[in-house]
């Protein structure tokens, strides 16, 4: 059910502030979500004052800067600062991406951060992402065939095939789409959300894999899929330009053929 | 509704380093995402209208029930809905049934399978907002001439 407010453990309270070392020209303000389990406290916002004259470009560079020099008990996850690992995903100034892919001068005013939305904090910027995983196994994301490979050892595809896999297989899986969706954030314990789903449309697109039908068969369900409303935050946000409500729609509607 | 428990309920447990279990707080969602981008501005505008024009339709019932009732019924009804409160709300259901329907319009392209890339979307949803407006106004004139004759 839809609960529009925090619960009460998870109201965010205000927190402290890091000063700028005095002397530094270009300012800015990066606001942090952080919450410590060990502390008994509801979550509360941090302000770190970064001078931009001694910081990378991107958000990530000032994150990793304020662990470095400011206050090591800041937590995120990250790994390979270039948008390919998928494990710096959070939300920064409303709306969900790549700390790494984000420049700061995007950002006007103060860098508002915090985790992937609706989602079980774990510590700081850190997010139980264990449900998306588990969607994630329930689509079965690997190639289905009953008949063997070619003796000389690949499954063929013509280019135009191949050419269906385009825009699926550069998902990084950094849930930036599903955590954006209203319907996920409500919906989540059986809508299966937007990177879920173009997962299983990645495989159902697939000319080398025989299980369409039952792909189709369990999404065939007025959650798992049907929870999608286009509501277009999904493509909207995602850091890799796919998008997740055509792949959405391709299901809908590959549901409508066969039933006709 | 189903009473099954949500299955998200176990991923909210979690444990404190000396081991001690701890409810893990939600992350904030409606509180800071963008909400009035134009791609979930609009789809939560689709639902606000669908329910208003619902509420129009009783409107309609209610004009329709004192029509059959007698002048009695039909004077009361005709003084409310020629106040200004009663024009006001027959103007915000003519605007919300033209959204409705053109943000409808758009929704049964998507479903045909047309415009998912973002520029698409906001040209479409931009359009629904301007073709809400001028549809609004063009009603209205054409009402408004109507009565006058």
């Amino acid at each position: 059910m839809a609960t529009f407010t925090l619960p009460k453990n998870s109201t965010v309270q205000p927190g402290k502030t890091f000063k700028a070392e005095p002397g530094a020209k270009n300012v800015k303000s990066f606001r942090i979500y952080r919450f410590d389990p060990d502390s008994g406290q509801n979550p509360h916002t941090d302000t770190y004052e970064i001078d931009l004259d001694k910081c990378g470009p991107m958000v990530l560079d000032a994150l990793i800067k304020i662990k470095n020099e400011v206050d090591s008990t800041l937590t995120f996850r990250r790994s390979c600062r270039e948008g390919i690992c998928g494990s710096c995903s959070m939300n920064i100034d409303g709306l969900n991406t790549l700390a790494c892919l984000k420049p700061i001068e995007d950002v006007k005013g103060d860098v508002k951060i915090s985790p992937l939305p609706h989602m079980p904090v774990v510590k700081d910027l850190v997010p139980d992402l264990s449900q998306l995983y588990a969607q994630l196994r329930s689509v079965e994301p690997w190639l289905k065939s009953d008949t063997p490979p070619p003796p000389d050892g690949e499954r063929r595809q013509s280019k135009e095939e191949r050419a269906k896999l385009d825009g699926l297989w550069e998902c990084i899986l950094c849930f930036c789409c599903s955590t954006a969706c209203p319907s996920y954030w409500w919906n989540g314990d059986r809508y299966l959300g937007p990177a879920v789903l173009l997962q299983a449309y990645r495989w159902i697109a697939d000319s080398r894999d025989e299980a369409t039908g039952s792909r189709l068969d369990a999404l065939q369900d007025p959650f798992r899929l049907y929870r999608c409303h286009t509501i277009m935050n999904c493509t909207r946000t995602c850091p890799k330009g796919l998008n997740p409500a055509e792949a959405i729609g391709k299901i809908k509607q590959m549901m409508v053929e066969r039933d006709s | 509704m189903s009473i099954m428990q949500d299955s998200r309920e176990a991923t909210m447990f979690g444990r404190r380093t000396d081991g001690t279990p701890i409810r893990r707080p939600l992350s904030p969602h409606l509180q800071v995402y963008d909400m009035m981008q134009l791609t979930s501005a609009l789809s939560i505008s689709g639902r606000i209208t669908g329910v208003v024009w619902s509420v129009g339709l009783l409107v309609l019932v209610w004009w329709l029930v004192a029509t059959a009732s007698g002048p009695g019924a039909y004077g009361t009804v005709s003084w409310f809905l020629s106040s200004w409160l009663g024009v006001l709300g027959l103007f915000g259901l003519t605007a919300a049934a033209w959204f409705h329907t053109l943000n409808g319009l758009r929704h049964l392209a998507w479903d045909a399978g047309y415009g998912f890339d973002i520029p698409t979307t906001y040209k479409t949803g931009q359009a629904v907002l301007i073709g809400t407006a001028a549809m609004t106004v063009l009603t209205w004139l054409i009402a408004i001439v109507a009565w006058a004759r």
